[in-house]
């Protein structure tokens, strides 16, 4: 009750706050005339009645001090009163104000917006799916090697029923499929998923349903859909009646049950699926077969829900139980096959383990950016500071606390983080979309790598901020509440170049900056130049003048004998074209997403010992493909159409292959067996690269389409670019047959290009804020010289009229600012030493350590720093004695 | 917080107790009737015979925590010499608490004098 009171008094105190003041002032003044009659009557004299009583009442400015505090609401009123005092200061210097804002907002917004972007790829990726934190990507593992196989279907089922420690588990596999909304054909894509997929999720449809249980198993039995919301939206316009009409799906007519509700894009990274259909529709999207009543088809990929409060060692260890007991139980098929779990952010088939390294080195970027900038404005403070030394001591000697000031500059600086902090949000929001863009768009595919800027990342960027607040604003607080009051209300002591203990500190920051710098530098260097080897690194094929596309037969509903008319007819066409000089179709094109074909092999002669595995991709091809492919043939001949169906079996090897098996003899009329048809080497390949340029050469080798698989990519060799053989293609395929459409045309520059693009991610990023560390650091270490000049104006003045000449300081100043820069350097070094073995996953073909690397940061740290320096160098050089002396 | 100034003399006073000088200022309005802050000063050093260290101006600030707890009241009034003055009287409410105040000083008074016997028996 009385608490109640005085918090009532003390808010009307707050509120009247000027009358209160008068009062106070009035019954002050009315106690010291009092007084001091009191004591002219005791006989002193008037001015002795005075200061007896002023002595006697004690500080005048302290009591008023502590009534203020007794009246009002102290806490908030002094909040209050620093926070504009405060906004009052930055005014008083809008330049330093402005600088320190930028330097926060970019340290602050990088780290919110990779923050986002961990959140939204990798942490919990997916929009409206419930309880991601439970959830477990889940591949197969071959004799305990991950990432290269998925698992069959009758697989899966006896997961979900041997499993305990699991809500359930969910297939999701996404295909390219053709579309055929009237007219048009067109590329896009979709996930076979299994039928507990939403209710799994916890997605609710907008429209519709999602699918009922058993309609992921029968062949071909339920060719039903779920539409992504926004394919509703952009080819159905919205139509509030959509469900239970039809739409052709690869060739088949599909009734569309549910509308997935908007923001929900599946559960693959980076790729927003447009629709879903159930596992029994599989055959029709991933053919030729019917995958799932065979347990040796290992073709899902799929996600583990875990039951709240199991760990994922737990989880592991009874998934890995049930993949031992069906290796037992199923030798044929599962035998080596294990099953793996992994964390969302580690999940093998989609975009978030491409990006994982990537958004580790921007992690590490960020935070480094961040330091930096904390340092400089740190920097920018301890110059204000200094500058202010005067007010602060003042305010001392008038009774203020030193925890008041050191309050007073934390206010200061927690203001200044603020605002950067509201920027840095904004720049975080608009940079959400950035990955997706800086990623190659490809046809037929949206991509969606959002920043999730949700209460976590909002939280852990408030957090950083309060953490750079505390590290930028401490130094300049400690240095206040170090004032001695008695040197400091003397007069200003004029400053001497170095040697100073205050300076101690800014140039310490400095070096921290510039070592920072040097390691953002080097790393960026060492990326840039793993890309550039990338890219002059030749893949073994034709970068320029080939192109590659594909048909889609299997959606038109072609057999294989209409595929293989078709495919002649089409070659024979358009090598009658001008300005196509060949054209081939395969299985796989390198460098797509394609996998290839692989088997055990044997070769006459060669003794396999017991333990190696004798498997080797291979991949089915056309007549003509090396070719057309710019593949060299160093041996032999490559396929014709003569090497069909009845011709007798005959494969190409590549050189790796035969230095292997045929131990550099000349493989060619030797015999080769796969899949249990022996076959007969016509030709050997030069070495070329299958999947990516980091790759090490391998034996790979080709069999003719005609007796093997049929393919569906096709290759062109034209020095035409891709939109005019577009054209051309169109144009041809229609002749032939109306429904028939070539999907994306692309170089295979631009094929290889995809490939490397989470590269120039990393690149593209280490090289923006290396730069942005490199101008801080530069910016720091000129404040650093130009402020100890502009201290030091009385000393160099005196040099100057003792007889030093301008060389003399300039050389003064400048050794000065480069013996900070050195020592960066040399911190740097030792760092990047140390720092660099963390990214030479992403290197191809330079160390970690480099020596152009280090050269070219060391070069461009020293020109900036020589700029920095100079600067103020040449500010010192022009000092006017005459002037300098007489201030 | 206010620093007490150096003082020579500050070694034969006593500083004001902790908590006392709230009781000091209602019983001398309890007594006095209402009193200007100067006369309350007056009267508390009166009292104490010289002999406490009161900085006078710490009296204010009390005077305001006395009224927002509500136990004194202030009104502006004349003085003795016709100057405008302000003036505390002490509430309902505030002879309550000294009726409180006294107790406890009373026992802890009585406490310390206790302990002030027993040091002496010691000796």
């Amino acid at each position: 009750m009385t608490r109640l009171r005085v918090l009532l008094c003390r808010l009307t105190g707050w509120l009247r706050k000027g009358s209160l003041e008068r009062d106070l002032d009035e019954e002050l003044h009315f106690h010291l005339q009092l007084e001091t009659a009191e004591n002219v009557r005791k006989g002193m004299t008037s001015a002795q009645a005075r200061t007896s009583a002023l002595r006697r009442f004690g500080g005048v400015a302290q009591v008023k001090e502590t009534y203020r505090e007794a009246h009002g609401l102290p806490a908030i009123q002094l909040l209050w009163q620093d926070v504009r005092f405060g906004f009052r200061m930055m005014r008083r210097s809008p330049g330093l104000s402005l600088l320190v804002i930028l330097c926060l907002t970019l340290g602050i917004g990088a780290n919110a917006a990779v923050f986002s972007w961990i959140e939204g790829i990798l942490l919990r990726p997916f929009p409206l799916v419930a309880h991601q934190e439970r959830m477990m990507a889940m591949a197969g593992t071959n004799r305990g090697v991950a990432g290269l196989d998925d698992l069959s279907w009758p697989d899966f089922v006896d997961l979900q029923k041997n499993c305990t420690l699991f809500d359930t588990f969910i297939v999701d596999r996404i295909m390219g499929v053709t579309l055929a909304i009237g007219e048009r054909a067109q590329r896009t894509t979709g996930s076979v998923v299994s039928a507990n997929y939403f209710r799994a999720l916890g997605v609710r449809p907008v429209l519709g349903r999602g699918f009922e249980p058993g309609e992921d198993f029968g062949r071909n039995a339920h060719p039903v859909t779920v539409i992504g919301y926004r394919m509703w939206q952009d080819r159905f316009r919205g139509d509030p009646g959509i469900i239970g009409k039809t739409q052709m799906l690869n060739g088949m007519p599909h009734t569309i049950v549910g509308v997935a509700p908007e923001g929900f894009y599946g559960t693959f990274v980076g790729w927003a699926m447009q629709f879903w259909v159930p596992t029994s529709m599989q055959e029709q999207f991933d053919p030729p077969t019917y995958k799932l009543g065979d347990r040796g088809a290992r073709w899902i990929e799929g996600f583990a829900i875990l039951k709240p409060g199991v760990t994922p060692a737990q989880a592991q260890a009874e998934i890995s139980a049930v993949a031992k007991r069906l290796e037992v139980d199923y030798p044929a098929t599962n035998r080596g096959c294990g099953i793996q779990l992994f964390p969302l952010w580690k999940t093998p088939f989609n975009n978030a383990g491409a990006l994982l390294p990537t958004l580790g080195i921007a992690l590490a970027v960020v935070v480094s950016v961040l330091l930096i900038a904390c340092a400089n404005v740190s920097n920018l403070l301890l110059v204000r500071a200094f500058g202010r030394r005067h007010e602060m001591t003042v305010r001392l000697a008038v009774g203020a606390g030193r925890g008041r000031l050191l309050k007073q500059l934390l206010t200061e600086g927690t203001i200044l983080a603020i605002i950067s902090a509201i920027g840095g949000m904004a720049m975080a929001h608009w940079c959400r979309n950035l990955l997706a863009l800086l990623l190659p768009a490809r046809a037929g595919v949206t991509m969606t790598l959002p920043g999730e800027l949700d209460w976590r990342v909002l939280a852990l960027s408030a957090g950083v901020c309060l953490i750079s607040t505390l590290l930028f604003g401490l130094a300049p607080a400690i240095q206040a509440s170090k004032i001695d009051l008695v040197s400091s209300l003397k007069a200003d002591s004029a400053g001497v170049v170095g040697g100073r203990r205050r300076a101690a500190a800014r140039s310490s920051l400095v070096v921290v900056q510039v070592a920072l710098s040097f390691v953002l530098l080097v790393g960026a260097a060492l990326l840039l130049e793993s890309l550039r080897g990338m890219q002059n690194t030749s893949p073994g094929f034709s970068t320029r003048g080939v192109l590659t596309t594909g048909i889609d037969f299997r959606s038109a509903g072609y057999n294989a004998q209409r595929i293989k008319t078709f495919q002649d007819e089409l070659i024979d066409r358009l090598q009658g074209l001008g300005g196509l000089q060949s054209a081939a179709f395969a299985r796989t094109t390198p460098f797509s997403y394609g996998s290839y074909s692989s088997a055990e092999i044997a070769v006459d002669g060669y003794e396999t010992a017991p333990d190696r595995q004798l498997t080797v991709e291979y991949n089915e091809v056309g007549p003509g493909y090396l070719a057309t492919m710019g593949i060299p043939v160093v041996s032999g001949r490559e396929f014709t159409r003569a090497d069909n169906e009845t011709a007798p079996l005959v494969a190409v090897v590549n050189e790796a292959m035969a230095a292997q098996y045929w131990r550099g003899q000349d493989p060619v009329g030797g015999r080769l067996q796969v899949k249990r048809r022996w076959m007969r080497v016509v030709g050997v390949a030069k070495m070329s690269k299958y999947r990516s340029l980091r790759e090490t050469p391998k034996p790979f080798f080709y069999v003719p389409m005609r007796q093997s698989a049929l393919g569906q990519a096709l290759e062109v060799r034209t020095p035409l670019g891709p939109e005019t053989i577009a054209k051309v293609l169109a144009r041809e395929i229609h002749k032939l047959d109306a429904n028939l459409a070539p999907s994306e045309v692309i170089t295979m520059q631009e094929q290889v290009d995809r490939t490397t693009a989470v590269q120039r991610v990393a690149v593209t990023m280490l090289g923006v804020f290396g730069g942005l560390a490199l101008l801080l650091a530069a910016i720091g270490l000129y404040g650093v010289m130009s402020y100890t000049v502009s201290q030091s104006t009385r000393e160099l003045g005196l040099r100057m009229a003792l007889g030093a000449g301008v060389p003399h300081l300039l050389r003064q100043v400048m050794s000065q600012g480069m013996a900070l820069t050195a020592g960066g350097l040399a911190l740097g070094a030792v760092a990047s030493v140390a720092l660099t073995r963390l990214i030479v996953g992403m290197l191809y073909g330079v160390t970690p350590r480099d020596p152009l690397a280090f050269g070219v940061a060391f070069v461009a740290m020293t020109m900036a720093a020589g700029i920095a320096c100079f600067l103020p160098a040449w500010r010192a050089a022009r000092t006017d004695p005459v002037r300098a002396l007489r201030d | 917080m206010a620093h007490p100034l150096a003082h020579p003399m500050a070694k034969e006073k006593t500083d004001v107790l902790h908590g006392s000088l709230a009781f000091m200022v209602l019983r001398t309005l309890d007594t006095l009737g209402p009193q200007h802050g100067w006369g309350i000063a007056r009267r508390i050093e009166q009292i104490s015979g010289d002999a406490l260290e009161l900085n006078q101006g710490t009296l204010y600030p009390a005077l305001l925590r006395l009224q927002q707890m509500g136990w004194i009241a202030s009104k502006w009034g004349s003085s003795e010499n016709h100057r405008r003055a302000k003036f505390y009287s002490i509430t309902r409410a505030g002879r309550k608490q000294l009726a409180a105040e006294a107790e406890n000083w009373e026992r802890i008074s009585g406490i310390l004098a206790r302990f002030r016997s027993q040091a002496g028996e010691a000796s």
